[in-house]
């Protein structure tokens, strides 16, 4: 069924959409970069510099998140063959590897002043890093084969054996040692991580969120552009 | 229900999730010495041989175990369990504190002294207000 979505159809909504993310995405980064740097309380340790972790972590977890949906999007496109899979998941990439380069750099800057090194070849960061690779890698495939049924094959093998990463550095922490802390935050037990210091946190990652989809809807109208010009009248 | 060619795609990705899934989580398991960033005091008590690699230990500083010499600091790393005795000399970072984590790089001289040459701070995943710690430990 999504074989058949119209280009012209999707591009009406997709087209006036970025306009009201862009709004509501000003409005909710004010709110949240007030809370994390202004009203949010300093750490019984870290004193200041734990306001860093209000770009760190949602940071980390978008680009987790992404590639988890790059990859899920990119094997039901390739075994289906649904090309609007493909132009969803190009299009995600991009702030999915700025948002893993932010993770990595707010991650450096963050260690220096509490663990005492920019850098630390430790299980969680190099995981980290390797997920940035997989990101670039991704971009580039799809530099060199532009939106034919060979990209689609090969980008859905490298988002297969990138997904194997996204396991490895949610769990890094806790089947290594590793210099990096274990996780604050919690689904099924109670967060290591006080209330005043969460709220600021979710608010950053809705911010952030609504970024990734503002970038990826002027990618996707981008895409979705290159196809009308193509003169091809379905996806 | 679907066609061979769908179901084909299907086992190919299938496939190659599995082999790399696999041969991953060997090269991860028979690699695992490198991929720990540090050794606690108990897997160094049973370590066969001591020798003469660069080697990083990481564990608790001893409550009231830190001691400042001339130029000099020593602290001793436990886990509860074993303890490791700390020299080194150079600069400290912030979160370096009794009671708290740490990993020192350097050299072992034997199974419980260790001649550091780099001090890193490991924090835990706890983060509060100053007020609210207080309010904890008055409890």
């Amino acid at each position: 069924m999504f074989k058949y979505f119209e280009p012209n159809k999707i591009f009406s909504i997709t087209s006036k959409a970025p306009k009201y993310v862009l709004f509501l995405f000003i409005i909710i980064l004010t709110v949240g970069l007030i809370e994390a740097l202004i009203l949010s309380p300093e750490d019984y340790k870290q004193s200041h510099s734990v306001r860093i972790m209000y770009v760190h972590v949602p940071a980390a977890w978008i680009c987790l998140g992404i590639f988890s949906m790059i990859t899920f999007l990119s094997v039901i496109g390739y075994v289906f063959k649904i090309r609007n899979f493909f132009l969803i998941s190009k299009s995600l990439a991009p702030s999915g590897f700025v948002f893993s380069v932010i993770a990595l750099v707010t991650g450096s800057i963050w260690g220096k002043p509490t663990w005492g090194t920019w850098w630390a070849w430790d299980a969680r960061i190099t995981s980290m890093l390797i997920l940035s690779l997989f990101y670039f890698i991704y971009l580039i495939a799809w530099r060199i084969y532009d939106n034919d049924d060979k990209a689609f094959k090969i980008t859905t093998i490298i988002t297969v054996a990138g997904i194997i990463n996204v396991p490895i550095i949610k769990y890094s922490v806790d089947w290594w040692n590793t210099l990096h802390q274990q996780a604050s935050i919690n689904i099924l037990s109670k967060s290591s991580i006080h209330v005043s210091m969460l709220y600021p946190l979710l608010i950053m990652t809705a911010a952030f969120t609504l970024f990734s989809l503002l970038i990826f809807l002027m990618k996707y109208n981008t895409e979705l552009i290159k196809i009308k010009n193509k003169g091809l009248d379905r996806l | 229900m679907y066609g061979r060619k769908v179901k084909l795609r299907f086992f190919f990705v299938f496939f190659i999730l599995i082999i790399l899934s696999l041969s991953i989580f060997l090269i991860l398991k028979s690699l695992e010495e490198n991929v720990v960033y540090f050794k606690s005091p108990t897997e160094i008590k049973i370590l066969s041989e001591v020798n003469k690699n660069k080697i990083r230990i990481g564990g608790m500083v001893k409550e009231n175990s830190i001691l400042i010499e001339e130029k000099k600091l020593r602290f001793i790393v436990t886990d509860f369990k074993n303890e490791i005795n700390v020299v080194y000399s150079g600069v400290i970072p912030n979160l370096f504190a009794e009671g708290k984590g740490v990993v020192a790089e350097g050299f072992l001289k034997d199974r419980s002294f260790f001649s550091a040459t780099k001090i890193l701070a490991k924090h835990d995943e706890n983060y509060m207000p100053p007020e609210v710690k207080k309010a904890l430990e008055e409890k």
